[in-house]
């Protein structure tokens, strides 16, 4: 790869099509993300294929900033296509990468979010075969937060292999079964937030992007029990409950206090006005098992970096109407409902 | 925590049981509405004491025709206006500013008036308006920018006033006497600024006890606990059980700020009307920073929604559901008043955490849904 001087930004040219789009790629994508299907510079790439049944999703990414505590868009892009193959029950063969670059993006900021890829993508195993790349016009006004910077948005899909006698649905799901999470909730969306909003004491937060498609492997090794698995982003584990609950037509109720979060992430959310439970993960993942194998998958969890404080958080129940529940650290209860739109961080 | 919450409520029960009638408490600040659904304590308090959610929003309590003012502010294509966040979505008559926002405005949102000043510095061609929004909490950073704008000379900056004192609008409240209330839960940080002592008239001249707590549901138990201690006792005391935060004079420095800079002004709240002496605006020395003067707007009145009933709320006349509109036409996502935009928002907590969850559960009273909602999703972040 031909380092990018700091000085060399993408232009419109970049897009065009021409012997500039051509170094673009050559200089800067394919290098780090070098692998025969990709090299080949086809329409498309041609997977091998021995039947089976096939998973397949799409996902885009347009986070601001681009980089952030713990992560970045490209390691967002990777982790969060991946994730969703994974939460379906899927083992993941291939991406595509498509890449939107506004005009006046610096070029080692591309080359920065092309090594994350990259680096994410071998972290998970999973090869980047097909891609396309676009140039917009620079937008004069940034989007919001007064981060005035060029963008890059992202879009992943990807495609998996349903892994076999993997059964999982919200149908599954019944009374007494335990809902389990993977680790402390809330990191990424207060690491971005506590970035955009200039939070000093919370620098140590991080953003828990991470590929979970090992961690679920492992879960789904331990048996038939697991029912329902779905990765809490945007919306929070609010959002995932709140559609397992609507799914399956049943109540949940979630302990508070068992409920993983950090301190730091605790105070942060207070500042800035936020529920916990509402705000956005990129590495968690909620699992609905029978009660009879908790504790096998909480262990099998634990046996892996990526869950070693999954704990079980609540359980599902019969009464009516469906609801979610929190039983409070005072011993309260209230209802938690999946967040609406946009969170704006309060005034005082 | 349950072990030292636990025999406070208890304590609690057991006073209310002696006073054996109704209790209205009003909480001021809506930081104390949300933190009551929040953790929980709502669904633990005895069954005659009843909390009524107070003008203490911020965002609730600013006048449609300030909002109207900052949207024609915003809709001058040389303009760059800086708000808080939770002011995006509150509807004025003509839309909101994240609407303006969507048709080209510039609004950006902030975190601080310095912020707001940094960008007048950046954008040296461009007028910047800070919409100066929220109590003594937040007015002090408002005076401390404005100082820095005339030190610096930062001529482009300017700030539309919104600035709303507390303790005027709780007098206020009780001279109305519509509203039978036993005493008032005073918010922490407002108290921080203005000190405990400010609350003193309130106990003398109306005979309510008042005591500042902070944010934590142990504190807000202690509060409660001594309200209806007094009530009980029938005192009327100022109590402080956030001592470990609050004095009895408050900042010294803040409120010097607010001194130097502003002048205490009669102000129109949403719902209730010009109220005098509650608000603030720039002391003569410091008015080219008056964005209404600079601009030359003129504030016309506030026509609210004809089925909002924002201002009863705030005021504790009705409760949330009481609104024909609650739930129905006015949600979140498609808010008619300012108490369902804010998260601090008096409906805005009612909305998202039930009224409690064995009221939910029980009655599935008017504008009650069937638990997970029908929201739609935001854009990702």
């Amino acid at each position: 790869m031909t380092p990018a001087r700091s000085h060399e930004r993408v232009v419109i040219a970049h897009g065009g099509g021409g012997e500039l789009m051509g170094r673009l790629i050559r200089d800067h994508l394919l290098p780090p993300l070098r692998n025969d299907a990709l090299a080949r510079l086809t329409d498309g790439a041609v997977l091998p294929w021995a039947g089976g049944e096939l998973v397949f999703t799409t996902d885009s990414y347009v986070v601001t900033p681009l980089e952030f505590p713990g992560g970045d868009i490209g390691r967002l892009a990777v982790a969060g296509t991946v994730n969703d193959l994974a939460v379906m029950g899927a083992e993941p063969i291939a991406l595509s990468l498509g890449l939107i670059l506004e005009e006046g993006l610096p070029l080692d900021v591309l080359d920065r979010i092309v090594a994350s890829i990259a680096a994410t993508a071998h972290e998970a195993g999973v090869a980047i075969v097909t891609g396309d790349t676009k140039v917009i016009e620079r937008r004069s006004t940034a989007p919001a937060e007064g981060i005035v910077r060029e963008g890059l948005f992202i879009n992943t899909a990807g495609v998996g292999r349903l892994r076999r006698g993997v059964c999982l649905g919200v149908e599954r799901v019944q009374a007494g079964d335990v809902i389990l999470v993977n680790g402390p909730i809330a990191e990424h969306g207060l690491a971005v937030m506590s970035v955009r909003n200039g939070l000093e004491f919370a620098s140590r937060l991080r953003s828990d992007a991470a590929p979970l498609h090992g961690l679920i492997a492992d879960v789904l090794a331990v048996g038939a029990g697991v029912k329902f698995l779905r990765d809490a982003t945007r919306g929070g584990i609010a959002g995932v409950l709140a559609d397992l609950s609507e799914g399956s037509g049943r109540s949940i109720e979630i302990d508070e206090e068992s409920v993983p979060l950090t301190p730091t992430a605790r105070h942060a959310a207070e500042m800035l006005g936020l529920d916990p439970l509402t705000v956005a993960n990129e590495g968690k993942v909620v699992m609905v098992v029978e009660a009879d194998d908790a504790e096998r998958v909480v262990a099998a969890c634990r046996a892996h970096a990526l869950g070693r404080s999954a704990v079980a958080i609540g359980c599902v129940l019969d009464t009516k109407p469906p609801l979610v529940e929190l039983v409070t650290r005072v011993g309260g209860r209230r209802i938690v409902q999946r967040p609406y739109g946009e969170e704006l961080p309060r005034i005082c | 925590m349950r072990d030292r919450v636990g025999p406070l409520v208890d304590e609690l029960r057991e006073v209310c049981r002696q006073v054996a009638r109704r209790v209205q408490l009003m909480e001021v600040c809506g930081t104390h509405t949300v933190a009551v659904f929040r953790s929980g304590l709502r669904s633990m308090l005895p069954e005659n004491l009843r909390l009524v959610s107070g003008p203490g929003c911020p965002v609730c309590v600013t006048a449609q025709r300030h909002i109207d003012a900052a949207i024609e502010l915003a809709s001058r294509s040389d303009v760059m206006l800086a708000t808080y966040g939770d002011m995006m979505r509150v509807p004025g008559r003509l839309g909101s500013l994240e609407r303006q926002r969507a048709q080209g405005a510039t609004v950006r949102v902030v975190n601080s008036a310095r912020t707001a000043l940094d960008l007048a510095r950046e954008n040296p061609d461009r007028p910047v308006v800070f919409l100066g929004v929220g109590f003594e909490t937040t007015a002090p950073a408002t005076a401390a920018t404005v100082l820095e704008a005339d030190r610096d000379k930062i001529e482009n900056f300017s700030v539309l006033m919104c600035h709303k004192l507390v303790v005027p609008a709780m007098l206020a409240l009780l001279k109305v006497g519509d509203v039978p209330l036993d005493g008032f839960l005073a918010p922490g940080h407002v108290s921080v600024i203005i000190g405990a002592a400010a609350y003193r008239p309130i106990a003398d001249e109306h005979r309510r006890p008042i005591v500042v707590a902070g944010f934590e549901p142990e504190q807000i138990v202690r509060g409660l606990l001594s309200l209806v201690r007094q009530v009980a006792e029938g005192r009327a005391a100022v109590e402080n059980v956030y001592a470990a935060v609050v004095t009895d004079d408050g900042n010294r420095v803040a409120l010097d700020l607010l001194d130097r800079v502003f002048v205490p002004a009669d102000t129109p709240w949403r719902a209730l009307g010009v109220i005098p002496g509650s608000g603030l605006e720039l002391a003569p020395k410091y008015q080219r920073f008056d964005a209404l003067r600079r601009f030359e707007i003129e504030v016309g009145e506030d026509e609210d929604h004809p089925q909002c009933r924002c201002g009863e709320v705030i005021t504790g006349r009705v409760e949330p559901a009481e609104c024909p509109a609650f739930g129905q036409r006015c949600t979140p996502i498609d808010p008619i008043g300012p108490c369902m935009v804010s998260s601090e928002g008096t409906c805005a907590a009612w909305y998202k955490y039930g009224q409690g969850v064995e009221g939910r559960r029980g009655q599935g009273g008017k504008g009650r849904r069937s638990g997970a909602g029908e929201q739609a999703a935001g854009g990702r972040r």
